[in-house]
């Protein structure tokens, strides 16, 4: 039986250092699994988050060989395993122990957002229509699975650590669900320009890159978000008529 | 006491924040309650997201022939006329009024033509009746609920396992548990509890539940004096992943049933028509044009038999395989890319229905399903057994205590319906958050929580500590040696196809491993600690497993999921049986018979008018 090492990050909140970890390989296998083989025999007290091993709910992300990715879906088959397999924690939130981050500010930051408020029903029975076409972007953004992979991968957060003025392309795409969604009529855009910070943005695409829904964030959730913003605020036209209707 | 814990009180708190636990305080707190919801995992991660295949209503937005009381039929018949009637009455007549307000909470379901909220065929449902997102129609659901119950000012402890209920005389008045990035200890005062922590499957090796699923709630209840009823009655889903090894056991919806995926064994027969019950015979194909004419839309046309109820599918495929004609990595083959034959634009349409199975496939087994058939078996998916609980109100035997979703028992009887599991969760979640409302509001006393009780949670927290205070594991008391031990026998001998020598080997296995865990290790610290956690969560999985065994046992028939090989007919006599589980005075698990309650004439004639 092939055998491969993993390099696992082990440690607490201010200190630790890469450790190897030898481990079988069998077919099929994905980088979760060499995770659960190594608690079960040689580390029990590794931290790990995760849930449904599918894919599904987003709790096993991590930064393999140094690109984020869930460890669930990540197959060892696709990795070079002469060479010991990095693990480590994502790097964009403070580190609790091992493998496990504090992704807590994800959702304070849900939070603050307006919630969805629906127009009144179409219809007597109290219910609404909608078209299949005129919901297959929301439903596009609704795929996330909130594994934060694209929060890590953002360098606003990241590299400069804008948690306070900054959401992240998570958050944007979730104010651009609800921002898109047909029966929704509140209004984001003065937040989206100022608390949200959507103009940290500057397009490098890095979340779309990592999404492991395929969700198409910078395209098409945070540029037409910008450009929802520009629209309200800084049109000429608009500043003028505003100017001028408010007299 | 061995350390201070933190105290946190609340009218009603929730243990469990999947889509049950999250509708359960969302209707306390709209009642006005204070309330706690303390989820395993973080929020939104619950096993609800795994959930495919759809939601089950009597919308009738795609067949005007629907209503409540064919959904109620047809759960009926499904669950083998043991469930309770009364829930499964209320569930049908409540779950399109659940569905349209997780709407109004801002879900985006699939659409009709004419814009309404679309749904699908599914195995056992009459009509299409599925409301459904894809294939991701639990992650649509929790994330909903999540997004809503967010604003309602609910106090959210998450990585947190409560790991015992407090009582004070017949009554729950507290639960205890530690939060698992510091393991400190956290006790909870509380008027009501509500239990809402899902199913049993990870007491089996091959499951498509997620490490969470041990059976807390089950095993909290038990302990704290309330009864299961129905344990004996476990769900294997016909179809998970079979290849690769690692991979073995993750579900495949039945969605991919109902869009016309069909089951063939290794010589390419739809051996589905072989074996249709009689139960079922009037409602199902007996050809395959007429099984694909129901697939689109034909309301004249009979649903084809890979949409018969799962414990019978799961059977067949079981039959197959143990007779020589399962595929190369033992399962059968479930395909769903021969529909190009039949519509033009089928590797887009399945992407568009499927898109979870596809990119499943494709990126675990290399499989591209638009193009091939997919290998799949049985799996541990779902326990119709669990708490027993009144219709009604969802309050166990025990004052104060309510459970919903899947740790409650009744509604599905012998075998759960797809698709009635999410619409289960919101009204019965709905029904127990507003009951323990009230009974917070009417045994209101505070004044509960008194030295008897701080004894129980120093009794509970000196028995936390006992594993983390053995630091070698390496004489074979480690958890996780424990917890695959279970797995592999649980599996072996208490599994689809049972005989009475090999339960009452799983017995001895259960009692075996009972006594290693009173020994169990966990090398390291308090701190964010899986191996501590496992150990922990050891209790739960072997109370559950010994209570499924002890009631597999006992029933001496075959019935819905419970498959005996040494009784394999159904028993007039055991139909009008449910089996009790209570812990005795002893602290030994007890087993007592008891009638199911007479149902209805009003309700028995919807039955007799839908056969």
């Amino acid at each position: 039986m092939t055998q491969a090492t993993f390099r696992i990050w082990r440690g607490g909140r201010e200190s630790g250092e890469l450790k190897d970890y030898t481990t079988d390989v069998t077919e099929g296998m994905v980088v979760l699994d060499a995770v659960h083989q190594i608690q079960a025999e040689s580390a029990s007290d590794l931290a790990a988050r995760w849930n449904c091993k599918a894919g599904k709910c987003g709790s096993c992300s991590a930064e393999i060989n140094g690109m984020p990715r869930l460890m669930c879906m990540t197959r060892l088959s696709d990795i070079n395993l002469d060479e010991p397999v990095v693990i480590e924690p994502i790097r964009a939130f403070p580190r609790i122990r091992d493998l496990v981050t504090d992704v807590s500010w994800n959702f304070e930051v849900k939070k603050r957002i307006k919630k969805f408020k629906p127009r009144p029903p179409d219809a007597a029975d109290g219910t609404w229509r909608m078209a299949q076409e005129d919901i297959d972007r929301v439903q596009e953004f609704r795929k996330c699975i909130e594994c934060f992979l694209c929060q890590d991968v953002c360098h606003v957060l990241r590299d400069h650590g804008k948690h306070q003025e900054f959401i992240g392309p998570r958050f944007l795409v979730y104010v651009a669900a609800l921002e898109m969604h047909p029966l929704d009529t509140e209004n984001r855009l003065g937040e989206l320009k100022d608390a949200m910070g959507v103009g940290y943005c500057n397009i490098t695409k890095c979340c779309t890159k990592v999404c492991p829904e395929h969700i198409t964030i910078t395209d098409n959730a945070i540029i037409p978000l910008k450009e929802r913003v520009v629209d309200e605020f800084y049109d000429p036209l608009k500043k003028l008529f505003r100017i001028f209707g408010a007299r | 006491m061995a350390e201070v814990s933190k105290i946190h009180e609340h009218d009603v708190l929730v243990i469990g924040a999947g889509g049950a636990g999250l509708r359960a305080a969302i209707e306390a707190s709209a009642e006005g309650a204070k309330v706690g919801l303390v989820c395993k995992s973080l929020l939104g991660k619950a096993h609800t997201v795994m959930a495919e295949g759809g939601i089950a209503a009597a919308l009738a937005n795609v067949d005007e022939r629907d209503d409540w009381r064919t959904h109620f039929a047809d759960t009926m018949r499904g669950g083998q006329y043991v469930n309770n009637w009364r829930m499964a009455e209320l569930h049908a007549r409540e779950a399109p009024d659940r569905v349209r307000e997780l709407e109004a909470w801002g879900a985006v379901f699939d659409r009709t033509p004419d814009q309404k909220i679309l749904q699908r065929n599914f195995g056992g449902h009459k009509y299409p009746r599925l409301a459904h997102v894809g294939d991701r129609t639990g992650l649509e659901m929790i994330r909903t609920l999540q997004d809503h119950g967010i604003h309602l000012g609910i106090d959210v402890y998450m990585e947190c396992t409560v790991v015992r209920l407090i009582k004070h005389g017949e009554r729950v008045v507290g639960a205890f548990g530690y939060d698992r990035e510091r393991g400190h200890f956290r006790v909870f005062e509380a008027k009501a509890i509500v239990l809402a922590t899902g199913g049993v499957g990870r007491a089996y090796k091959i499951t498509s539940n997620s490490w969470e699923y041990t059976g807390d709630g089950h095993s909290l209840a038990y302990h704290a004096g309330a009864d299961l009823i129905d344990m004996e009655y476990l769900q294997f889903h016909p179809t998970g992943m079979v290849w690769p090894p690692s991979v073995r056991g993750i579900l495949v919806t039945e969605g991919v049933r109902g869009e016309g995926g069909v089951l063939r064994n290794n010589q390419g027969r739809r051996f589905m028509f072989d074996d249709i019950p009689d139960l079922y015979k009037s409602q199902t194909a007996d050809n395959e044009e007429e099984g694909w004419r129901y697939t689109l839309g034909d309301k004249s046309a009979r649903r084809p038999p890979e949409l018969l109820t799962r414990d019978h599918v799961a059977r067949c495929i079981v039959r197959e395989i143990r007779e020589g004609r399962g595929s190369p990595h033992g399962g059968v083959f479930l395909d769903i890319s021969w529909i190009k034959d039949r519509i033009s634009n089928a590797p887009e349409h399945i992407k568009r229905k499927l898109p979870s199975m596809y990119h499943q496939f494709k990126e675990l087994a290399g499989i591209d399903i638009t193009k091939e058939p997919m290998e799949v078996g049985p799996t541990t998916h779902y326990a119709m057994g669990g708490v027993r609980v009144d219709g009604d109100t969802q309050m166990s035997t025990v004052p104060g205590l309510f459970a919903a979703g899947e740790c409650a028992a009744g509604l599905h009887g012998a075998n759960r319906l797809g698709g009635n599991s999410l619409s289960d969760l919101v009204v019965f979640g709905k029904r127990a958050g507003e009951h323990a409302a009230r009974f917070a509001r009417e045994h209101g006393s505070r004044a509960t929580f008194g030295r008897e009780q701080e004894e129980q949670v120093e009794e509970a927290s000196r028995w936390a500590l006992l594993p983390l205070e053995r630091q070698d594991a390496s004489d074979g008391h480690g958890a996780y040696a424990i917890q695959h031990e279970l797995q592999e026998k649980m599996q072996e001998f208490v599994g689809i196809v049972r005989n009475e020598n090999e339960m009452k080997k799983g017995l001895e296995v259960v009692a075996g491993l009972k006594k290693r865990s009173a020994k169990v290790a966990a090398p390291g610290n308090r701190e964010y600690n899986p191996g501590w956690h496992t150990a922990l969560d050891l209790e739960n999985l072997l109370t559950v497993s010994e209570a499924i065994a002890r009631a597999a046992v006992e029933r001496k028939e075959s019935r819905g999921a419970h498959f005996r090989e040494d009784f394999p007919a159904k028993d007039a006599a055991w139909g009008k049986t449910t089996l009790v589980l209570r812990k005795g005075k002893d602290g030994e698990m007890e087993l007592l018979r008891e009638p199911i309650p007479e149902m209805p004439a009003a309700l028995k004639q919807i039955i007799e008018e839908n056969k």
